[in-house]
């Protein structure tokens, strides 16, 4: 039996990128690993994850769209032959795995940032407090639940080989007959996704509208090939869709150069982006607290220096 | 409609950059830093005030308890949510500094063992903690359904069923609840027509706001009034299981260099290609 269980993630019948995120932490738990696969389309899908060098990619594949209580009792029952249970902390691994840790009596470290193997015990590095503060730890309990930041876990690459795939039986669960699923939209988008792209640039209140995201930030954005993110702010005020709030509680990325536009750096949202390689920021206040992190800034009214900084992009990239 | 809260005060989130560690690094210190009502739980009473009354008439048509787990002092929080219109408040009595995430479930467990209420509404996470996992645990412990990361809320048969939509990474996800159930908000719960009762109308519209509603001076008097009552996990025949061991905190290593004002987008393309190589 392998030490750890990699509980992969499924999104409309795909293997979702998050999964690799989850590989790479159980390499670096250590020791063999396993990886699950359920929902609908898990038996199909299962091929995507099969050379990984995981011992076995277990699928259970169940109907319909996802709610926790439908996935967990059958995760449960799978993690029960692990030591270590292993997802990306994504909405999904969030969801799911304090769940199936409670069924099987076992602690759970969350958005973990850092794996490290002391002598055969697993020690754990997550941040708190909005990223101020970074506590090393351990679990207690004889099982171990773990969900790691996807910004800190590369996806893992192929290692070859191809892992035998079988099927679980489904495990139902009381709570599953008092919540129903109806519906997921799902966001597409012709761009990068925000959690994996090279160049971030994000946009904050002082756009003041829908319109001005799609008329000053997008151009930028598609010029520099980057992912588009914003503040809470201009998520609450309906300028661009929820998912797009790069923060403590929205999107954690962690790009080469993230552009910060008319954004005033609130700790939620530093929260989310402090990990950039390289930050730059647009406002007109030089005394945002946005500079307490940025490596660039350029004092300048946004809705002159961004059309003018898409087309010096451009201008740079045509000559090479 | 009976709804309990769980809610915690946490080191002001605005200056939570200000928090300290301990010499020892045992111990994370917030002194200086006023307590505040951690957002999400903030947020999540302002949910649960929404489903408990008529917005319109500005009535009360169901009762909220408020829960914290915490020192005597955190009975000041518990007041706070009090003047913004909650019926009653508990006080476990605990070294907040000692709880991990299921220790909070199991003593909530407790709460709600004795409490019965139709739903439990809190935060998805602490800002402090930061760990979105004791509402998911507390859920499982009761054997009830759970809908994470609610960003609306609507029923119309007195919270016995709810549809909720949930603030995914991937998009928005719709789902049928029927109580009782754990519910822990997102940000957007705060948005002017996110909650529906079925007491108030249909088209009425709160305020846009950027946190909970804030307390009259009515609200303030007679909030005075409202019971809190102090418990321990002991006496709710509670013996709470600690899961995991902080070793030790440390600050994070500060960003590597200064800032670089730039006068004009063509010195800061410049200095992106030649300098920081990301262009």
């Amino acid at each position: 039996m392998a030490k750890t269980l990699v509980v992969a993630e499924l999104l409309e019948g795909a293997v979702r990128k998050t999964s690799l995120s989850g590989i790479t932490m159980a390499r670096e738990v250590g020791g063999d690993f396993d990886i699950l696969l359920v929902g609908e389309g898990a038996g199909g899908a299962a091929a995507e994850l099969t050379g990984f060098g995981a011992g076995k990619v277990l699928t259970c594949d169940i109907a319909g769209g996802y709610v926790c209580e439908k996935h967990a009792a059958t995760v449960a029952a799978v993690a029960a032959d692990y030591e270590v249970v292993v997802a990306c902390a994504s909405a999904y691994g969030k969801d799911l795995l304090p769940r199936v840790a409670a069924k099987i009596g076992a602690g759970v470290a969350s958005d973990i940032s850092g794996i490290s193997n002391d002598g055969g015990k697993l020690v754990l590095r997550r941040p708190m407090y909005a990223g101020n503060v970074f506590g090393t730890l351990t679990i207690d309990t004889d099982k171990k639940v773990i969900t790691g930041r996807q910004t800190e876990f590369e996806p893992a690459a192929p290692s070859g080989g191809s892992s035998a795939v079988s099927a679980v039986a489904e495990v139902s669960d009381a709570a599953a007959g008092r919540i129903e699923f109806v519906s997921l939209e799902v966001v597409k988008s012709e761009r990068p996704d925000l959690a994996e792209a090279d160049i971030v640039v994000s946009g904050g209140r002082s756009l003041k509208s829908a319109e001005n995201f799609t008329n000053i930030i997008e151009p930028l954005v598609d010029t520099l090939g980057a992912a588009m993110g914003a503040s809470r702010a201009a998520c609450d005020a309906g300028y661009v869709a929820a998912d797009l709030q790069v923060g403590q509680t929205g999107k954690v990325v962690a790009p080469k150069l993230y552009v910060a536009v008319g954004i005033s750096g609130a700790i939620q949202h530093l929260a989310g982006m402090k990990g950039s390689k390289c930050i730059v920021a647009i406002n007109k206040d030089k005394e945002a607290p946005i500079a307490q992190v940025a490596d660039y800034f350029l004092v300048a009214d946004l809705f002159d220096a961004v059309p003018a900084l898409t087309a010096e992009v451009k201008k740079v990239k045509a000559a090479g | 409609m009976k709804i309990l809260v769980p809610i915690k005060r946490v080191a002001d989130p605005d200056n939570a950059n200000k928090v300290k560690v301990s010499g020892d690094g045992t111990q994370v210190t917030s002194e200086g830093l006023e307590w505040k009502m951690n957002p999400f739980d903030e947020w999540s009473l302002e949910a649960a005030l929404r489903l408990t009354e008529d917005g319109a008439k500005k009535t009360r048509t169901g009762e909220v308890v408020l829960v914290t787990i915490g020192p005597k002092d955190a009975a000041q929080t518990v007041r706070t949510g009090l003047s913004m219109g909650a019926e009653r408040g508990i006080l476990v009595e605990a070294n907040d500094q000692e709880l991990d995430s299921n220790m909070v479930a199991q003593i909530l467990k407790a709460i709600v063992d004795k409490e019965k209420p139709d739903l439990v509404v809190m935060g998805k996470q602490t800002v402090d903690g930061d760990s979105n996992v004791a509402g998911t645990v507390l859920a499982e412990l009761l054997g009830w359904p759970l809908a994470n990361y609610a960003m609306s809320l609507a029923t119309d048969d007195d919270g016995k069923t709810l549809t909720v939509k949930r603030e995914l990474d991937t998009g928005v996800s719709t789902i049928k609840v029927t109580g009782p159930a754990v519910i822990t908000t997102s940000d957007r719960i705060l948005k002017p027509e996110s909650v529906k009762n079925g007491v108030t109308p249909a088209d009425f519209k709160y305020p846009e706001a950027e946190g909970g509603r804030y307390a009259s001076l009515k609200g303030i008097m007679a909030a005075k009034k409202k019971p809190i009552d102090e418990v321990t996990a002991a006496s709710l025949g509670a013996t709470p299981q600690k899961t995991l061991s902080y070793l030790k905190f440390e600050l994070p290593a500060a960003r590597s260099g200064q800032t670089t004002f730039v006068e004009s987008v063509e010195e800061l393309v410049q200095k992106l290609k030649s300098d920081a190589k990301v262009l």
